[in-house]
């Protein structure tokens, strides 16, 4: 499939108030031509809270419930079972919630709704960083990476929240970011025909947090998985498939040198050899443990 | 038919009976037998509700929002450190004008560990903007959390409903009940309509960002509801009243008519206070009870005694008794006595004695401090 067979159903109208180059919408974008007018839509405190733009105004076209920061799977689980008891299991409720409200302080309540099996979809979009109020380190934010929390660089690993979302043994779980946006779509689609939890992470390079040009945001994205910084892959029923040019770099492709897609962002800056290492170190680690995941199921 | 029963299992029968669409409850000591028999009515087929076991109390009120939001009737329960828990979305249900009904059984707040009675989990929720009864017997548990879904359904108001109870004094004795038909409690509760709900086929954006003013508006509308809520609380109370035979209204006036001293206070100190009454207008004392059933929307229009003995079960360090310290005196001779914090056990004899110690016009912290 290529982007022109996207369907032409708009979601994300005119005037949202998403920064330029904002990855975030161009994600939700996608995710709604793939999730269709069936869908409430959950939203912690988070950009896409500010995306909607003001009351009483909106530029999402689909029904849209705004929570609290830590609990967004909650509210999902309450509308999924409200809408069993009044007939209504063809709308679905997708939160849509970014990493810090997935990572950290709504990791609970995500877990808690993933365990019960309640008939969701969790969209964690993942910038790896508190954009929302301005750059602050988060547990998705990568070892070396500036913020305003992390002025010499975050001392500490990345947890990574899909392996943990994983535990849970869940129908289905995948990884996308915007540059491939067939692969993104393709993935919404499956998970929405699907029933019980559902988890999707989407990589959100985000300019002004990341300190690269508005226009860079797919250039970026792309980089990241060439590189094989961000791994694209689904889990279906405990299975799992690489995809796009991650299968590829699974297959023997080189993976492109990480410095290229350092290098482009500001709060790598300050990196020392040393740093860019540990790096690689761990991005090799992340890709040998989801090799031997893909090599015992084939056993 | 009368049901002999604890407090706790009497508001899970009244809210099975309300038939709520959805329950989301976390277990807490005292509160944990509500959850324990409303998990046993779902699975047992005789309610028809979807029973969501949260992995916390802050999930519990979020679930609720989160169902109440596409139109579910709802309920929960729970107590203490629970209901503190739940302190943001408390605001939140309301602020989305949700009419969630939830039990709240009272405990005190640790530490340390203390599960006893005390008013002050509850009574710290005071400005979340749900309306809130408390209960003097396992009877007004059961009446009030069927008439809180008629008022906090009810069109002119749209807010949630709290009804309060004592932690083992009411949650853990069994007292008689009388209890309706279903028929007669189906009559009485119309089908949950809500005044906003999430439909695909009217995709509106709750709670995005909203600007200075309109928010102000928001405010100001609880207001008006929770104004508009004194007025519907005992139009509801005399319909129940006619329908059931047990009239309510905002406050209980008991033996006030020719009193020279007034007792005030809620809750089962407010039942210890009844037979306090009698006992002292035996010995030819003039005296009464207002009873609170309500603590929001605060009934300051029936507080106009010359004289008024104030028990609290809960205070505000810095400040004192907090029903005393929302009474309205000017003009008046109000004494304030804070009593059975952390479930020290307060009967009909120790309001005797605050009696007494009124008429020499002393006040405080009754078995610590009084002057």
């Amino acid at each position: 499939m290529a982007i022109k067979d996207l369907p032409t159903e708009e979601y994300i109208l005119k005037g949202h108030a998403g920064c330029p180059g904002c990855p975030v919408t161009i994600a939700l974008r996608i995710a709604l031509k793939a999730l269709g007018r069936k869908t409430i839509l959950v939203i912690p405190a988070s950009c896409s809270a500010v995306i909607q733009s003001l009351h009483p105004k909106t530029s999402f076209n689909v029904p849209t419930l705004n929570i609290a920061f830590e609990a967004s799977a909650a509210a999902a689980s309450g509308i999924a079972s409200a809408l069993k008891m009044l007939g209504k299991e063809d709308i679905i409720p997708v939160v849509w919630a970014g990493d810090g409200g997935s990572y950290d302080i709504g990791l609970q309540a995500l877990s808690g709704a993933l365990e019960r099996g309640t008939n969701f979809i969790y969209v964690c979009y993942n910038n790896q960083m508190y954009s929302n109020t301005g750059i602050q380190r988060s547990g998705a934010t990568p070892y070396g990476a500036w913020t305003t929390t992390t002025w010499s660089g975050k001392k500490e690993m990345e947890k990574n929240l899909a392996e943990i979302v994983m535990a849970h043994h869940i129908p289905y779980i995948a990884t996308a970011t915007i540059a491939y946006p067939e692969d993104l779509y393709k993935k919404m689609k499956k998970a929405r025909e699907m029933k019980g939890p559902r988890y999707i992470e989407i990589l959100c390079p985000c300019p002004p947090g990341w300190r690269f040009d508005m226009s860079k945001t797919v250039e970026m994205s792309r980089l990241a998985v060439q590189t094989g910084a961000w791994i694209l892959y689904e889990i279906i029923n405990g299975k799992i498939e690489f995809t796009a040019d991650s299968k590829r770099l699974l297959e023997g492709k080189e993976r492109k040198p990480l410095e290229e897609w350092l290098k482009m962002q500001g709060r790598f800056r300050h990196l020392k050899e040393e740093d860019i290492q540990k790096i690689k170190e761990s991005i090799d680690k992340k890709w040998e443990f989801f090799k031997q995941m893909n090599l015992r199921q084939k056993l | 038919m009368i049901v002999v029963d604890t407090g706790n299992h009497i508001a899970a029968l009244a809210a099975k009976m309300a038939k709520p669409h959805v329950i989301a409850a976390y277990p807490i000591t005292p509160q944990t037998t509500v959850v324990e028999r409303l998990a046993q009515y779902v699975e047992s087929g005789e309610l028809n509700s979807e029973f969501i076991r949260v992995e916390s109390e802050h999930s519990a009120m979020t679930a609720c929002i989160g169902a109440a939001a596409v139109g579910a009737r709802t309920f929960t329960a729970t107590s203490s450190h629970g209901l503190l828990l739940m302190h943001e979305m408390l605001h939140w249900a309301a602020l989305a004008r949700l009419p969630i009904v939830m039990v709240n059984v009272n405990r005190a707040i640790g530490p340390g560990w203390n599960i006893w009675s005390d008013l002050n989990d509850s009574m710290a929720q005071r400005d979340t903007g749900w309306i809130q009864f408390y209960a003097s017997s396992n009877q007004e548990i059961f009446d009030n959390v069927i008439q809180a879904y008629k008022i906090g359904e009810d069109e002119r108001i749209r807010l949630p409903v709290m009804i309060c109870y004592d932690g083992f004094i009411l949650s853990h004795t069994s007292m008689p009940v009388e209890v309706p038909k279903q028929e007669e409690i189906d009559d009485f509760l119309n089908e949950y309509k809500s005044t906003w709900q999430l439909d695909i086929n009217n995709p509106i954006t709750h709670g995005n960002i909203v600007p200075p003013e309109p928010y102000l508006e928001i405010r100001y509308s609880m207001e008006k509801a929770m104004k508009e809520a004194k007025k519907v609380i005992e139009e509801v109370g005399e319909e129940f009243g006619r329908k059931f035979g047990r009239e309510y209204r905002l406050v209980e006036e008991y033996r006030c008519d020719d009193a020279d001293y007034v007792i005030v206070t809620m809750s089962a100190l407010a039942a210890e206070a009844k037979i306090a009454v009698d006992r002292l207008r035996d010995k030819g004392n003039r005296i009464g009870l207002i009873k609170l059933r309500t603590y929001r929307p605060f009934p300051h229009e029936y507080l106009k005694y010359d004289k008024m003995i104030v028990i609290d079960r809960a205070f505000s360090p810095g400040l004192g008794g907090i029903i005393y310290s929302e009474m309205e005196m000017d003009g008046k001779e109000v004494y304030g006595f804070i009593a059975g914090l952390g479930g020290v056990d307060i009967n009909y004899k120790d309001i005797e004695k605050m009696y007494e110690y009124a008429k020499k016009g002393k006040d405080g912290w009754y078995g610590i401090e009084v002057k």
